[in-house]
């Protein structure tokens, strides 16, 4: 990468936390289900796929993304209406082939469109932002033999942050739980 | 690692059990392996090029014909008082229709549960994607001034006017421009993991750049996964009553309408219909060639091929039916005019195209009541093209037609299109196609992370869960097992 500059320099690497690498589904979520009951918080799993089971085996509570997803849709119903209402039957009336200047099946379709258009975009900005992307730099992504974690590789990373972490008593924990390997993981 | 047991491999014809959706001695890396490849390849193989060449030929000449609409006016069409509406509104809508598919397979099919939509879902919404491209385009142009498309949108103006919102037309831009933005997201969430996939197979620093900042930064993290899931239920329940809606608007443009032959209930259930046919149609007609070209039928199985074909069968006889009641409503009304539109459709000076559309849609699709035609995929191949010339036709008949003899005899009149009109009908699949390749080349045309959670492999250790893992045996649940093991 580029030279190191004065600031970058005067940092010595951190300890960010271990990484923990297994061979399947199964001995990921057992392996999850100790370190959880084990009493760590920062803690974290990855895979390439969606596993059913893992939020409960790592203790997620569920998102609350869909009330962001309702908010949004409620905006959009109110926001369609408004519009209609204020536009054709309030501000400028203007008679078109004698139909009412605002009547409500005629603007259920945009009233309608503009739900979905704004709990979708509730749900996908929400998405973003509750996972903080854009975040193109994590300390585990450089992490030897990471890249897997997008094809075929199983990992629980434990961060140093965490009040039980123990750079030795966590590796040996984590060891013993089967993992196939454990790495330090510098910041 | 456990493996999946034999018999269940071999019972792919047994219809008791599901076959496998994924065939072959394919695990997760395998399957990495094949998808990436095919973007992975220093270069592309020639026939794409030659594809490529043809498509972007296509597209250059619709630039041409838009410019020369612009520049001349909609003269050069042969668009006239009776018959306002012909190839442009055509095209808009069977390319609004055409981006059907890819949404139902990914968002209701997802809502339904069928796991087999995991091969075909992220190519379906692609060509959803390319396909309302190409939709949009055509009522932009339509009236040959796009400079004044603006005035669609209700913004406080100089003129003091806003727009009709009583009209089904501004229906329609709201309806096709949310159908669009639900779409993309959709698909771009979808594909957020495999972007991830290929960036961290990148060998260039180019390519891990591109696909790092699309990619968003994603590693997979079990709390990401979780919103991701929760996110992607959320877009399918949106995007399910969504994609029925869209079409429903575009048939209100004619439904709302007072001419004989548009101006009928069974619009908008019958457009929804015609609007999935002929997406699947298309869909197995782009899907059959790519699969056998990339090599990728251990992902996209026969059985795929085979349900699509089946939904294809079972949209196309709501059509039939819609064709049928149409008639039957016109007898029935006693409406002089209703009636003679449709005699006039199937006897009339466009007789010919409706009989194109009856063989296309209700004659050819009933091969698929039978188990040869849709397993065979040049078969398929065959039927489907045929589909969606009758889908084309279709709304032909339905949109010229009725236009060019309506109430008073002395205002009839017959539409035939110019060669701008043609050229700028064979630009649209240019453009298409153009867009489509570029996403075979660049994108990940498989979604290798949906696909990976419905393999054996996925949850063979661990008991059966509601969702995506595959339950292949006699498992205890992890409930289960840990009571046993006297846990609480």
């Amino acid at each position: 990468m580029s030279e190191p500059t004065a600031a970058t320099a005067a940092r010595a690497p951190r300890t960010w936390g271990l990484l923990a690498e297994f061979d399947t589904v199964g001995a990921l979520l057992a392996a999850l289900e100790k370190v959880r009951d084990a009493g760590y918080v920062a803690f974290d799993a990855y895979a390439p796929f969606p596993i059913h089971g893992l939020d409960e085996s790592m203790g997620i509570r569920m998102s609350r993304l869909p009330w962001l997803v309702a908010g949004g849709g409620a905006t959009g119903a109110a926001a369609g209406l408004l519009l209609q209402w204020w536009t054709n039957g309030f501000d400028y009336k203007y008679l078109v082939s004698g139909k009412p200047f605002f009547g409500l099946p005629a603007a259920i379709p945009i009233t309608f469109e503009l739900t979905v258009l704004l709990a979708s975009l509730g749900a996908f900005i929400g998405l973003l932002v509750a996972n903080r992307f854009p975040e193109l730099y994590h300390p585990v992504l450089p992490a030897r033999g990471f890249a897997r974690a997008t094809t075929d590789g199983f990992f629980i990373s434990v961060e140093a942050r965490d009040p039980a972490f123990d750079a030795v008593g966590t590796r040996e924990f984590l060891e013993k739980l089967g993992a196939k390997q454990v790495e330090k993981v510098e910041d | 690692m456990s493996t999946v047991p034999l018999p269940l491999l071999e019972a792919a014809e047994d219809p008791r059990t599901r076959p496998p959706l994924v065939l072959g001695d394919n695990d997760f890396a395998s399957v990495t392996d094949k998808v990436c490849g095919i973007v992975e390849r220093p270069r592309p193989p020639i026939a794409w090029y030659i594809a490529f060449a043809i498509s972007s030929a296509l597209t250059a000449l619709l630039v041409a014909m838009l410019g020369y609409l612009f520049l001349a006016g909609i003269g050069v069409w042969g668009l006239n008082i009776p018959v306002g509406w012909g190839f442009d509104i055509t095209n808009f809508v069977f390319w609004v229709g055409i981006g059907h598919a890819g949404t139902l397979i990914s968002a209701i099919l997802f809502l339904f549960r069928q796991k087999w939509r995991t091969g075909i879902n992220r190519f379906a919404e692609a060509m959803t994607i390319f396909a309302v491209i190409c939709a949009g385009m055509f009522p932009a142009i339509h009236t040959g001034r796009p400079w004044f498309d603006y005035w669609l949108f209700p913004y406080p103006n100089q003129m003091q006017v806003w727009p009709n919102f009583r009209s089904p037309l501004i229906w329609d831009v709201f309806a096709v421009s949310t159908y669009f933005t639900v779409s993309l997201m959709f698909w771009y969430t979808g594909m957020i993991p495999d972007l991830a996939t290929l960036r961290d197979r990148a060998t260039t620093r180019l390519r891990r750049i591109v696909y790092g900042v699309l990619s968003l930064g994603w590693r997979g993290s079990g709390r990401h996964w979780h919103r991701y899931e929760r996110v992607y239920l959320l877009l399918a329940a949106l995007a399910t009553p969504l994609v029925l809606s869209v079409h429903s608007v575009v048939s209100f443009d004619f439904a709302v309408s007072q001419l004989p032959g548009w101006h009928s209930t069974i619009f908008p259930p019958y457009f929804v219909a015609g609007a999935i046919f002929s997406g699947f149609a298309m869909v197995l007609t782009l899907l059959i060639p790519v699969r056998s070209f990339f090599h990728l039928e251990e992902l996209i199985t026969t059985r795929h091929l085979e349900n699509m074909a089946k939904i294809t069968l079972a949209t196309g006889l709501i059509v039939a039916y819609s064709y049928g009641i149409e008639f039957f409503m016109a007898w029935y009304s006693g409406n002089p005019y209703e009636k003679f539109t449709l005699a006039n459709r199937a006897l009339g000076p466009y007789a010919w195209a409706f009989w194109i559309v009856l063989f296309c849609n209700v004659v050819v699709p009933q091969a698929l009541w039978f188990k040869r035609p849709r397993t065979t995929p040049w078969m398929l191949v065959g039927i489907s093209i045929l589909i969606n010339v009758g889908m084309w036709f279709e709304r032909f008949v339905i949109i010229v037609t009725s236009l060019s003899r309506d109430f008073i005899p002395s205002s009839w009149g017959y539409y035939k299109p110019t060669w701008v009109e043609l050229c700028t009908l064979a630009g649209s699949f240019g453009l298409f196609l153009t867009l489509f390749l570029l996403f075979l080349r660049f994108g990940p045309m498989i979604a290798m992370a949906e696909i990976k959670s419905v393999m054996p492999a996925a949850g063979l250790e661990r008991g059966p869960h509601r969702g995506h893992g595959q339950y292949w045996g006699e498992i205890p649940h992890q409930h289960e097992r840990r009571q046993e093991e006297g846990q609480p």
